[in-house]
């Protein structure tokens, strides 16, 4: 599925007169540019469906309903959701259904006026093909009680199938009801609604339920904190129970694990009836709850006195922008005044300046962070002189070429590629960015359209290697020649020579990291050493492809073999049942906990400066550069933190299992399984090793797993927009990985508070930062797409136990990569004996196994576990 | 055996082939404001007003017919592209509009049959229903984008009056093409649904949605799949698209297209992009050759030419697509498929 779909979905409720109040006032007033901003802003907040109502009594709502959805499919940006047209008025929804051009819901239709007058709207949803929402309302009135929601959802269901209405377009309103209204008869509302859900799911089959929240906490009307944690707490026993849809400002929920414990008991004793005095104790404890705040900083010196040029090539050197706009303005008016052109700024001092900063990094005494930081400053020059330079209609100095940089379709990681285009830029070459998620048409047209030298495809995650063979394959349709560089964390010279240099004529590349791009770009745009680096390099892959051919792969065990020779677990050793089982959310993890956790060598790592932290701060060679580049991330560490740039949000769940083979079966409440296979090593193993499958580390005999996801990439958006506008490479790629630091920073702290508290079956443990770096804690947490667990596509079935996308708002894209970035998912082991390991190549007698297992076809199985395959 | 059975069983045996342009084709007759006016007492200039040829000059589009029929065309199409009221107003012709597409359904019909007497092969009829001039979606004002110039149930009685038309002259098919308003487009599938059952007969829409920007998308803003999930509720015999510009270009949204829709489809494209003259210049072998790489990837059903396509277009591709294999038609799950400009999709 891609990341438009969706397992609950929110629909935005402001655009609606009858619930908010300022949507009211601007369309009373006409002011439907006002308005449509109210429904921009859903959209922008997550809303992924909106609701559109206008049954207001001083209002015409046939007037004010066209004109609202005919001013919003203007707006692309809010149009690309689907509406839901809501009235109590059928000539209302018809005159909004003539407007729509998409597939919305109506909203609503019932029994109210008897079988004839249901089906004739029911008929016409379907003539102008939209799905429904039919409220639990007959002849005799709305359905109160369990047994009347079930019968009459039931009769409706009946009678809509039977006229051929497609049971997938079906969404029930099995009607909230407010609760706790000191009426006795009202105390049962919230159980009646749950119970239905669970019956309806079995004798309704494909149709989806949804519900107004508001109503169920209308007596506490002006206490919000009351009104958010009942609204949360039904949520969450109503979601399990089938409900997968419901009116509600998403903005305006609280995380069940987050609400004051008290407050919770309270709430969840209401909702579900399990106290008689439960509305009195909610009454008093609900007046105690009402609050809220915020923060901010700057400094300069003496390097200000210089001359222009001087501080100029200060400022690129040491990469601050502070004045650099000011000083190029100067620059720009004396050159002016000596009868110079603006170009003349970027040619003399500037390129000057540069030029130092090239020498230093080419001679290894500036270091990729000090780069990436005065390109940023050059392009802010450079941006403030464009105008003058348009506007004289200059030529330019002509760059060294141009490059067509994207991350592949599928991936959303680009770090790296950022990086790459910032030293390519510092050199001279000029850089087209298509950004991530690019699909290969995409690259093609602007490589044409720019007339690029070449192409540049970056990716992190394994499928991404598909998808830049698709791109080769499909350039090579097109008939181009341009040379095709490859780069990217799991890229690597033996599958750019084995997978895509073969389906593309032109020259193709791995370019390992972003200190050899300049050297391969510019010897590939050289008129005296291309030619010959080309056929080099077609030669050293061709020798790949040969060895490989000629090394005969070390034979497989055939997957009865393998299993044969299974890792045996000690049962003996099995961890204690958790102590608090079942999915537990964290919405606002405290990032100053997190930041302790963080392990710093993989961040210079990404900055490509390699060695171990601390010893890298005083490095003979890098240390410099390493202690300013750790100084700037503690400094933005700090902002992120007391700022509250991102929110950490998590969720880890404990289930119990049992292993069947190479599978872990997952038992749920609900008494459904979930399956979860595993790949088995099948690579010949000296005596006494065993094949190894994640699954060998659960007993058959009952155990239990774990699952958690992570995310600390929230809120970044708006700060790397921010960057973005002022050109702040630098500042952009330090957030980046320091978001990923923090999310992989979470998943150790996760687990600790797993092994800790949640499953607990290591309650005493003392490891310093080290030793868990080093993980010598008992216990595991294998990801998918990683060695242990290659298959990416298990992550949707993870997600799906967790509610992962619904708790912490990540999704996923096609190729199952995580947004935000900055995110890690996994399992549990919990087994003394569990380890790491790497499935590595795998037999055509388990994949077409796998499949099988899978329930898909072997052409996407295949796909899937390419990089495990025979090649 | 009724032509959609008929149709769908040789579908799922063969590449089908759809005729080529029309506009090209008359183009090159040279005729003059006379010849299109005929002997009907008109008050606007006629000459451009292909629509009327049907009935002042029924021997050119036969001609057309006839050449895209033994180039190997299994299926034509009327020549009412603008047979609506709307389209015929820029030419004061709203009084003939039925006229029009009873005679050019007529004139199809008997050229099929025609056809089918050289070698006994069934040749279908698919009465061609263009977008009009007109947009529901759009608003034609930039300073009040709330406004319209028609609205669905006006629009609605003009696909009406055609569909009806078309119908009565005995098409098989009813085939809105080059969409690039959904709205339009769903408008007129209802009138022609309304239509098939006032007339008691089964008759199949086919649906064509044109692209016009390099992102896949139509005119009022969706992407392929956000289309599919609009007009699915429909049930068409074939979906697919049609003109925007060359084979090679409409192959990745066709493929996304292709993915996703669980009925035939069917794809006509131009003989590439105009040229500097704004004419047409590609190949019937370059188009023959651009479509065998939709055929290698499996994404068609049926296909045609649109826009610059002429008779030995068709002929090449009618050769092309010989002996080889048909998509499958794959299929969907049962989930909730919702649309904006972009498809939104609850699994159940």
């Amino acid at each position: 599925m891609t990341s438009s779909s969706a397992r609950f979905v929110n629909i935005g409720e402001r655009t609606n007169v009858t619930g908010s109040a300022k949507f009211k006032k601007l369309i009373l007033a006409g002011d439907y540019e006002a308005a449509v901003e109210v429904a921009r802003d859903q959209v922008e907040n997550g809303a992924q469906i909106i609701d559109i109502n206008m049954d207001e009594g001083l209002l015409d709502a046939h007037e004010a309903m066209t004109t609202f959805i005919k001013r919003i499919a203007a707006e692309p940006d809010i149009a690309r959701v689907p509406l839901m047209i809501d009235s109590s008025k059928w000539s209302v929804i018809e005159a909004g259904l003539k407007c729509v051009s998409g597939k919305p819901i109506v909203n609503s239709i019932s029994m109210k006026e008897g079988e004839e007058q249901f089906l004739y709207h029911a008929r016409l949803c379907m003539a102008y093909g939209a799905a429904v929402v039919v409220m639990a309302f007959d002849e005799t009135g709305q359905a109160d009680t369990k047994e009347r929601k079930v019968e009459i959802c039931k009769r409706a269901y009946d009678l809509l199938t039977g006229i051929g209405f497609p049971p997938e377009d079906i969404i029930f309103d099995p009607n909230i009801f407010a609760v706790a209204t000191g009426i006795e008869e009202h105390n049962n509302y919230g159980v009646d609604f749950i119970e239905a859900l669970k019956e309806l799911r079995i004798l309704c089959p494909h149709a989806h339920y949804s519900g107004g929240l508001s109503n169920l906490s209308f007596s506490f009307r002006g206490n919000e904190p009351v009104r958010r944690a009942m609204h949360s707490i039904f949520l969450y026993h109503a979601i399990p129970a089938g409900l997968d849809m419901a009116i509600v400002n998403a903005g305006q929920l609280d995380i069940y694990d987050d609400i004051d414990p008290e407050l919770r008991v309270a709430c969840e004793d209401v909702i579900l009836n399990s106290d008689p005095d439960a509305t009195e104790r909610l009454i008093t404890l609900a007046e105690k709850y009402r609050g809220t705040d915020v923060a901010q900083e700057k400094a300069e010196a003496e390097w200000r006195g210089w001359e222009v040029k001087k501080r100029l090539e200060h400022a690129l050197v040491k990469g601050i922008d502070a004045h650099i706009v000011d000083d190029t303005e100067e620059a720009r008016l004396a050159i002016k005044s000596a009868g110079g052109r603006p170009i003349e700024v970027i040619e003399g001092p500037l390129m000057d300046g540069m030029n130092v900063v090239g020498d230093l990094f080419g001679s290894g005494k500036m270091f990729l962070p000090q780069v990436v930081k005065s390109a940023r400053v050059m392009k802010k020059a450079v941006a403030h002189l464009f105008p003058y330079i348009e506007a004289e209609k200059e030529v330019g100095a002509k760059g060294k070429g141009k490059i067509i940089m994207a991350t592949v379709k599928g991936d959303v990681h680009d770090i790296g590629k950022n990086i790459v285009g910032v030293v390519l830029q510092c050199n001279g070459f000029e850089i087209v960015d298509l950004g991530v998620m690019v699909p290969w048409s995409e690259i093609l047209k602007a490589a044409n359209e720019n007339d690029a030298d070449m192409i540049g495809l970056s990716g992190l995650i394994t499928p991404s290697l598909d998808e830049m063979v698709t791109v080769a394959e499909e350039m090579q349709k097109a008939g181009m020649t341009m040379p095709l560089m490859i780069g990217g964390a799991t890229t690597s010279k033996t599958h750019t020579a084995l997978r895509i240099e073969p389906v593309y004529s032109g020259p193709v590349i791995h370019v390992l990291d972003a200190s050899r791009a300049v050297g391969v770009a510019g010897t590939l745009v050289s008129d005296t050493m291309a030619e010959k680096f080309v056929a080099d390099t077609r030669e050293e892959y061709e020798h790949i492809r040969v060895a490989r051919a000629g090394k005969t792969a070390k034979p497989l065990a055939t997957l009865e073999e393998a299993r044969a020779n299974a890792f045996e677990l000690d049962e003996t050793l099995k961890p204690s049942a958790p102590r608090h089982p079942g999915v537990h959310a964290y919405d606002d993890w405290d990032l100053a906990d997190l930041r302790k956790y963080i392990d710093w060598t993989p961040f210079f790592r990404a900055w490509e400066l390699h060695g171990n932290y601390p010893d890298i701060l005083t490095d003979p060679i890098v240390g410099e550069s390493a202690t300013n580049l750790f100084a700037d991330a503690q400094a933005m560490l700090d902002k992120i933190v007391n700022e509250k740039w991102l929110r950490a949000k998590g969720v880890a769940g404990l289930w119990p299992c049992t292993r069947k083979g190479d599978d872990i079966i997952i038992h749920l409440d609900d008494e459904s399984h979930v399956k979860l296979p595993f790949l088995r090593q099948q690579v010949a193993k000296r005596e006494g090793r065993a094949n190894m499958c994640l699954a060998d580390f659960i007993s058959p005999n009952g155990d239990w797993i774990g699952g958690f996801a992570v995310t600390s990439g929230h809120g970044i958006g708006t700060h790397l927009a921010e960057f973005k506008a002022h050109i702040d490479d630098y500042s952009d790629i330090m957030l980046k990985a320091l978001a990923d630091r923090l999310a992989e920073a979470f998943a150790e702290r996760m687990h600790e508070h797993v092994r800790k508290d949640l499953w607990g079956y290591a309650p005493d443990e003392q490891f310093t930062m080290e030793a868990l770096n080093r993980e010598e804690y008992r216990g595991i947490r294998p990801a998918p797409g990683y060695p242990a667990c290659p298959d990416h596509s298990l992550k949707p079935i993870l997600f799906d136990l967790l509610d992962a996308t619904h708790k912490t708002g990540i999704t996923l894209t096609e190729s199952f990569a995580m947004l935000p970035t900055a995110a890690v998912s996994g399992f549990y082991f919990g087994h003394p004996q569990s380890e790491y390991f790497g499935v590595a190549r795998i037999g055509e007698d388990q994949v077409s196994e796998y499949a099988a297992r899978r329930g898909v076809d072997m052409e996407t199985a295949t796909r899937w576990l390419r990089p495990n395959l025979n090649q | 055996m009724s032509a959609r059975a008929e149709f769908s069983a040789r579908a799922s045996r063969q590449i089908m082939v759809f005729d080529g342009g029309y506009g090209t084709a008359i183009q090159a007759y040279k005729l003059s404001e006379a010849d299109y006016r005929g002997a009907l007492e008109l008050t606007h200039d006629q000459k451009g007003n292909n629509d009327l040829l049907s009935i002042t000059r029924p021997d050119v589009v036969e001609a057309i017919h006839m050449a895209y029929l033994d180039a190997g065309a299994d299926m034509i199409e009327t020549n009412t592209f603008s047979g609506t009221k709307i389209s015929m107003a820029d030419y004061g012709c709203e009084h003939l509009v039925r006229e029009l597409n009873l005679e050019s359904a007529k004139l199809a019909r008997a050229c099929c049959v025609a056809a089918e007497a050289k070698n006994g092969i069934r040749r279908f009829v698919a009465g061609s229903i263009g977008p009009t001039n007109k947009t529901l979606s759009l608003s034609p004002d930039v300073n009040d984008p709330g406004y319209r110039e028609i609205d669905f149930d006006y629009l609605k009685d003009v696909y009406r009056e055609q569909c009806d038309a078309l119908i009565e002259g005995g098409v098989d098919f009813l085939l809105i093409e080059t969409i690039f308003d959904t709205l339009n487009a769903k408008c007129a599938a209802m009138a022609a649904q309304e239509a098939a059952a006032a007339s008691g007969r089964d008759v199949p829409l086919m649906i064509s949605m044109t692209i016009t920007d390099m992102a896949g998308r139509n005119l009022s803003g969706h992407t392929v799949e956000a289309f599919w999930g609009a007009i699915r509720h429909v049930k068409p015999l074939t979906v697919g698209l049609n003109c925007s510009f060359g084979a090679d270009l409409l192959r990745p949204h066709l493929a996304a297209l292709s993915k996703q829709a669980d009925t035939l489809v069917m794809a006509y494209p131009n003989a590439g992009l105009p040229n500097d003259l704004a004419e047409y210049d590609e190949l019937p072998e370059t188009t023959a050759q651009l479509i065998g790489q939709w055929l290698d990837d499996g994404l068609v059903n049926i296909v045609g030419g649109c826009c610059g396509t002429t008779p030995a277009h068709i002929a090449a591709i009618a050769k092309a697509v010989e002996d080889r294999a048909p998509r499958r038609i794959p299929q969907a799950a049962i989930v909730t498929r919702l649309a904006g400009l972009e498809p939104f999709i609850m699994s159940a």
